[in-house]
């Protein structure tokens, strides 16, 4: 099954389409192998735990934990951020860093960022590096002041920030300030001109990984999933030859292949929303029921191949 | 909950106060008397425009299991805070215009109030 996957997206043209017909049943349990830019699925098995050995390094992602959410489907957010700390800390592969993709709180409430700050530190994963985007919900009234002081890199004015890590070009960008009434996601012409430069030194080979809240492309305008300039920032990460871009704020799975470029949204660890236009709005699903909540829920772990210019993905649903 | 809201707001109208108006049953009772309301549900503003009289007071109700804001496009009126569901925000309109607003957790969400 893995060897036939592989020949077929050997074949060029192809990829595409079964690429697509991969991703029905991606899920967890399911191994995303990314090659220049092309994803490969394969299910999780022993091979799975050989790759591990080889890996040169791995990290994790969180999102949307929302603390401060009090009503169904979850009415305690923070029992399954905790929850979804233990996963991270069970992996079999200790995670170099974890990410956080934003909506860390509900509201932006100070008491919220405190808590969230406690449960960190209640695992080995969250008391280790973890590296923070805000998200919507985290600069409400404020600008993201207080998220900033509790969780920025402090490395530019504007919160976003990149570091390099064992080969690989990391960068975290704001996508959630500045946002104009009737727009989506934004980025902004500062912003902008920062990335520009940034990844201006860097040679086509690096592997490059993007992590924003907002999906960074135009996943479902309607309900405000997407980022209004999203195209330019592609624009400058075109050129290299793998690029991975993760996001949360959709609170559910959803993934797209632009060239070199993939696009990942994460599961939540607090309660999920609905699949694009099902329903009227993207609030809460408020209708699944207690006993499962946490197959909706989960983490997502990343490793670095070191000499395969390979980036595997890999999901795991809470239960 | 809704069942108390409703209580005392038929206490007040009983106690025949013209402080009624300000507090609007849940929907369903939207014929109420309190005109100047605007409810966000599904994140929608309903009614998306509204026009009021210089001078009105105007009520926004978070009716969704999501925090909104009500923040004006251009700075023309205060912004609310983070409203939690069933949390309302009011603010008086005392000079005629075209007021458009957003919410900044949502931005594709924009309505208008028109003061005559
Ligand atoms: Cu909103």
């Amino acid at each position: 099954m893995q060897d036939k996957h592989d020949n077929e997206h050997d074949g060029g043209g192809a990829g595409r389409r079964d690429f697509l017909k991969c991703m029905a049943w991606a899920g967890a349990g399911t191994l995303l192998m990314m090659k220049g830019g092309v994803l490969h699925a394969r299910t999780l098995g022993a091979t799975a735990g050989a790759e591990a050995k080889d890996a040169t390094f791995s990290f994790a992602q969180v999102s949307d934990s929302h603390i401060g959410f009090h009503l169904a489907p979850n009415p305690d957010p923070a029992s399954t951020l905790r929850a979804a700390l233990a996963q991270v800390d069970a992996l079999p592969v200790r995670p170099d860093f974890l990410l956080h993709t934003g909506d860390l709180t509900h509201l932006s409430r100070p008491d919220q960022f405190a808590a969230v700050a406690g449960i960190m530190q209640e695992s080995r994963a969250g008391k280790g590096k973890v590296f923070y985007v805000p998200g919507e919900h985290d600069v409400i009234g404020d600008q993201g002041a207080e998220f900033f002081r509790r969780f920025g890199e402090r490395q530019q004015p504007g919160g976003w920030y990149s570091f390099d890590h064992r080969g690989v070009h990391f960068v975290g960008l704001v996508n959630v300030l500045g946002l104009k009434a009737g727009g989506l996601g934004f980025l902004g012409a500062e912003q902008l001109a920062w990335l520009k430069k940034d990844l201006a030194p860097l040679s086509a080979e690096t592997p490059v990984l993007v992590f924003a809240h907002m999906p960074m492309w135009s996943l479902y305008p309607a309900w405000g999933w997407g980022t209004d300039d999203s195209l330019e920032a592609m624009g400058y990460l075109r050129r290299f030859g793998s690029v991975s871009v993760l996001n949360g704020h959709i609170h559910q799975i959803q993934q797209k292949v632009e060239g070199n470029i993939t696009f990942h949204t994460a599961r939540s660890t607090a309660y999920p929303q609905p699949a694009p236009g099902q329903g009227p709005a993207p609030g809460p699903l408020k209708g699944v029921t207690p006993d499962r909540l946490r197959s909706y829920l989960g983490i997502r772990s990343v490793r670095h191949v070191q000499g395969r210019d390979a980036l595997a993905v890999t999901e795991e649903a809470m239960a | 909950m809704s069942r108390r809201i409703v209580h005392a707001a038929c206490a007040l109208l009983a106690l025949g106060g013209g402080m009624a108006t300000a507090i609007a049953g849940p929907a369903g009772h939207a014929a109420s008397p309190a005109a100047n309301q605007i409810e966000i549900r599904n994140f929608m503003f309903t009614p998306k425009t509204l026009t009021v009289p210089v001078g009105a007071k105007v009520t926004w109700i978070n009716r969704d299991e999501e925090p909104h804001t009500v923040v004006s496009a251009n700075g023309q009126f205060a912004p609310s805070r983070a409203l939690d569901s069933n949390d309302r925000y009011e603010t008086r309109f005392s000079k005629p215009g075209t007021y458009t607003y957003y919410c900044t957790v949502h931005p594709f969400m924009t309505g208008t109030v028109v003061v005559k």
